[in-house]
């Protein structure tokens, strides 16, 4: 069972679960911050811009956590996956360049200015850089759920007789059928991990005794966000269900636990159990009749399939997706649950006042989180034994790398992504267990803000021609 | 337009985007190396402060040289990476820390939290620095292929050339980032980066002179290249040139000037890469895979190639602008602030 090829999976996935984390934590949060720039420009109101000033120096830190692990990634194909990358790259290569050109540069290339330039371009200019690197993070979601998509639901390609697969249409390549759904279900999520992370601080400082104006504030925003977005983010996940259905029915099979495909009376609802692959059925199930036929297909007695429709060697591994999936599930239920909480409590008038909201909403900070990557698990144990979805097999994507390489590789791997990002998770949380201030400082917490600007070169000190000493632009 | 031209025009955008990385990202991690001979703590502070805007810009143009290479030449991507998997593996961790410390050296509570993150900060630095070198002489001296997969072994890569290679390549960094330093700080920390300057400015000689006679033997072809009629044509004027701005660095460092020294560095390192171009054309993987042969399908390389022809210029301009806007000498007290 230990081999080359199996810690080269673990590898993948637990480089890119730590790697995901942060970029949905940064998507929101950008957009969030883009929210809260443009609200205290409109309205001038100085709580705006201390919220702003808050998040953004929690933003940084995640931000380069995201740009550093994500590195790692987009060497991981060809190290660990260098078949897959020699046979798929022709297809999906080209679209991870765009997302480079399009949306890495643009995050990049205005980072520098949204971080560090507050005094040194008009508020203009600094909310338009606070628009490109939240634009440039939404971009850069698109393209990668698009290459995401491609491997789950392939279209626009042709596999020629070494194997290699070459594009016939792209536009088919970057809008495949999933896409569609892939893209907004995502989105979503990444707006509710911030919701509820910003809800829980909001939360805690709340029971901590500290009802400022901006800790009101954002509370307030982010339980708006939680109410909203949760049930759309159900919905969304039911039409996900339908496409996936439509197209990867042996995930749907693992998903619901369902080993004989359903007969004319329609499928049942399998709530817990626990299937057992080896025998060929999921033992110890409570079940509701036809509910999922009716969740699936909308109708009372709806055909829904079963894993043994292929061949044992094409089925996913059903016990692992069962349960990711209904944790996920629970999981975003519940967020519903918090949702209509606070509406209730607001509606009352006692969205300040209510503790048991206020816990609520603080233990629930993480839970989006765990939502995600369950989500992700679901979506990319279900695809296996396959990389590109029907085409490719995993196991045939591998690189000639041995047991020795990859076993040491992970070693190292674990130990510095939990030291490294163990670090600067706990800078945030030490960030998160202060609350906002008025007239907040800038990125440093050591140094008062400064009104005076910057200071441009000494002009007698640097040589013509370099343009150092020019003036600034007026704010 | 030609398939040949398509996968041609290919080749000179990825070699772009790697000299861009090379040029940018080696000022940074050269002001990350030259941590090692710096004490004072505002003087750090300082140095950190005169890249933190751009970092993540400069390092985005390794990720075009890595994504570019897998979407438009897969086979080399899966060829070159499992190859040199150590070194490739140790240059994203020394990235890893040495990224993360920007952040988390100012936020440190601690005086040894803080030397924690120096030390990241420099060893990060450091490391990519001699992978990334490491990994340059692995593909010049050759990697392995069967059946167009690696099939070398485990420590292929570790001969006395890539050492050769790694070690110039952490000097060289180090140099590009004390010039950064002489443009970009004042005072006491402009005059040490000056001296620092002068001195690598020597040792890099050095290293550019060994490794440039020790190439040409790597491959007959390389060598080729260099010595014989028509090659000499095109080689010689390389080392001239070198020579050439070599005095003008030395002239623009005793003058005190504080941009010459560092654009006569980028100019040398424009030329090194050339040097390599020279020696490698048309190679993709030596000893034996062309950019042909390397090349994804026609339809494949066109349907980037479109884009990046807008899109590059558009990344330079508002790249540009971003280093526009933190122009000038950094104060102590800037940025993170
Ligand atoms: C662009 C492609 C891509 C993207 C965006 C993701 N994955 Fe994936 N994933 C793969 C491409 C892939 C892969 C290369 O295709 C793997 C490696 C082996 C395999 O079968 O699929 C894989 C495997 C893989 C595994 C191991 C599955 C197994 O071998 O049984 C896990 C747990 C995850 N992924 C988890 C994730 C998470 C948490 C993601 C959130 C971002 C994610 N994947 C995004
Ligand atoms: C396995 C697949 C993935 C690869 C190869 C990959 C690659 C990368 C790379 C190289 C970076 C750093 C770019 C930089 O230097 O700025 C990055 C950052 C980022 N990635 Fe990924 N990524 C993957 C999965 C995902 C997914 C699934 C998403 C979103 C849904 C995503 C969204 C982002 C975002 C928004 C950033 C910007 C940095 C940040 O926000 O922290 N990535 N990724
Ligand atoms: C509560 C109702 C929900 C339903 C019915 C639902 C349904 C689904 C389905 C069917 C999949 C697809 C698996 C596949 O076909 O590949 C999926 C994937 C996923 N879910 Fe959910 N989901 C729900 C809630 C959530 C919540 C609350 C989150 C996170 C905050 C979330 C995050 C994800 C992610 C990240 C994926 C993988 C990416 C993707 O395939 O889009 N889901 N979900």
């Amino acid at each position: 069972m230990i081999d080359a090829f199996h810690l080269a999976r673990v590898q993948f996935g637990f480089t890119v679960a730590f790697h995901i984390t942060f970029p949905a934590f940064s998507i929101g949060l950008a957009s969030y911050l883009m929210v809260l720039e443009g609200m205290w420009l409109r309205t001038g109101n100085q709580v705006y811009l201390d919220l702003f000033k808050y998040w953004i120096k929690i933003f940084s830190i995640g931000f380069a956590m995201g740009v550093v692990s994500g590195l790692v990634m987009s060497y991981q194909f060809g190290t660990n996956w260098s078949q897959y990358s020699a046979k798929a790259g022709p297809v999906i290569g080209p679209v991870m360049a765009y997302e480079v050109l399009t949306a890495f540069f643009l995050e990049a290339g205005f980072l520098g200015v949204m971080l560090f330039g507050m005094e040194r371009v008009g508020r203009k200019l600094h909310m338009f850089a606070t628009c490109m690197v939240a634009g440039g993070t939404f971009l850069s979601a698109f393209w990668i759920l698009s290459v995401n998509s491609w491997m789950q639901t392939p279209a626009g390609f042709s596999v020629g007789a070494d194997g290699r697969m070459f594009p016939t249409d792209y536009w088919q390549v970057v809008f495949n059928p999933s896409v569609f759904v892939r893209v907004p279900h995502m989105v979503l999520a990444s707006y509710l991990i911030v919701a509820f992370i910003v809800g829980s601080v909001g939360a805690y400082h709340l029971l901590c005794g500290r009802a400022t104006p901006a800790v009101r504030t954002m509370f307030s925003m982010a339980m708006w966000m939680a109410a909203i977005v949760a049930p759309l983010q159900i919905a969304m996940g039911d039409i996900h269900g339908l496409n996936t259905l439509e197209h990867q029915p042996m995930k749907i099979a693992a998903m619901e636990g369902d080993f004989d495909p359903s007969g004319p009376d329609g499928a049942p609802l399998i709530l817990f159990g626990l299937p057992n692959m080896t025998d060929e059925r999921t033992d110890y199930k409570i079940e509701i009749p036809h509910a999922s036929s009716l969740i699936l297909t909308h109708t009372w007695s709806g055909r829904v399939p079963g894993l043994k429709q292929v061949p044992p060697a094409d089925r996913p591994y059903a016990p692992v997706v069962f349960w990711t999936f209904r944790a996920m599930v629970g999981i975003g239920f519940l967020m519903f649950g918090l949702g209509l909480f606070s509406l209730l409590a607001r509606w009352r008038g006692r969205l300040f006042s209510n503790r048991w909201l206020h816990r609520a909403a603080l233990v629930m900070g993480p839970a989006p989180i765990m939502a995600m990557l369950c989500g992700w698990m679901t979506t990319e144990i279900g695809r296996q034994p396959y990389t590109v979805y029907g085409v490719l097999r995993t196991a045939d994507s591998i690189s000639p790398i041995a047991l020795p390489g990859i076993a040491t590789s992970l070693a190292v791997f674990a130990v510095v992504y939990f030291t490294v990002f163990g670090a600067g998770l706990m800078v945030m949380l030490r960030l998160m267990a202060k609350p906002p201030s008025t007239g907040e400082s800038g990125l440093d917490p050591n140094l008062p803000i400064r009104s005076a600007g910057i200071h441009p070169g000494l002009a007698g000190a640097v040589p013509p021609g370099t343009g150092a000493a020019s003036p600034l632009p007026a704010e | 337009m030609s398939t040949e031209t398509i996968a041609t025009i290919w080749a000179g955008l990825i070699a772009f985007a790697v000299l861009a990385y090379v040029m940018l990202d080696g000022f940074d991690l050269g002001v990350g190396i030259l941590f090692a001979a710096e004490r004072g703590s505002t003087d750090r502070d300082t140095m950190v402060n005169s890249i933190a805007p751009m970092w993540d810009g400069n390092e985005t143009w390794l990720v075009l040289g890595g994504g570019g290479l897998f979407g438009v030449f897969p086979l080399a991507y899966s060829i070159i990476l499992p190859a040199l998997y150590p070194t490739i593996l140790g240059m994203l961790f020394g990235l890893i820390f040495r990224g993360v410390a920007f952040e988390l050296r100012f936020r440190a509570r601690t005086a040894i939290g803080r030397r924690l993150w120096d030390l990241s900060f420099f060893g990060g630095s450091t490391v990519a620095a001699l992978c990334q070198g490491l990994t340059l002489g692995g593909l010049l001296q050759g990697i392995h292929v069967v059946g167009g997969q690696y099939a070398g072994g485990w420590f292929d890569w570790l001969t006395p050339f890539t050492a050769l290679c790694g070690v110039a390549v952490v000097a060289g960094y180090a140099w590009l980032g004390a010039c950064w330093l002489v443009w970009r700080t004042e005072n006491s920390l402009q005059n040490r980066a000056r001296r620092q300057a002068r001195v690598l400015g020597w040792v890099m000689l050095g290293l550019i002179v060994a490794v440039s006679l020790w190439t040409p033997f790597l491959n007959p072809m390389f060598e080729k290249r260099w010595f014989n009629w028509p090659g000499i044509l095109l080689t010689s004027p390389v080392p001239l040139l070198v020579a050439g701005l070599v005095v003008l660095f030395h002239w623009g460092i005793e003058r005190r000037h504080h941009l010459t020294p560092f654009l006569c560095a980028l100019a040398i390192f424009v030329l090194c890469f050339a040097g390599l171009g020279i020696s490698f054309f048309p190679l993709m993987v030596p000893p034996d895979i062309t950019i042909w042969q390397a090349a994804a399908p026609r339809a494949s390389q066109l349907f980037v190639l479109v884009g990046a022809s807008v899109l590059i210029p558009l990344i330079l301009a508002y790249s540009g602008f971003s280093y526009w806007v933190f122009r000038g000498k950094v104060q102590p007290g800037a940025h993170y602030h």
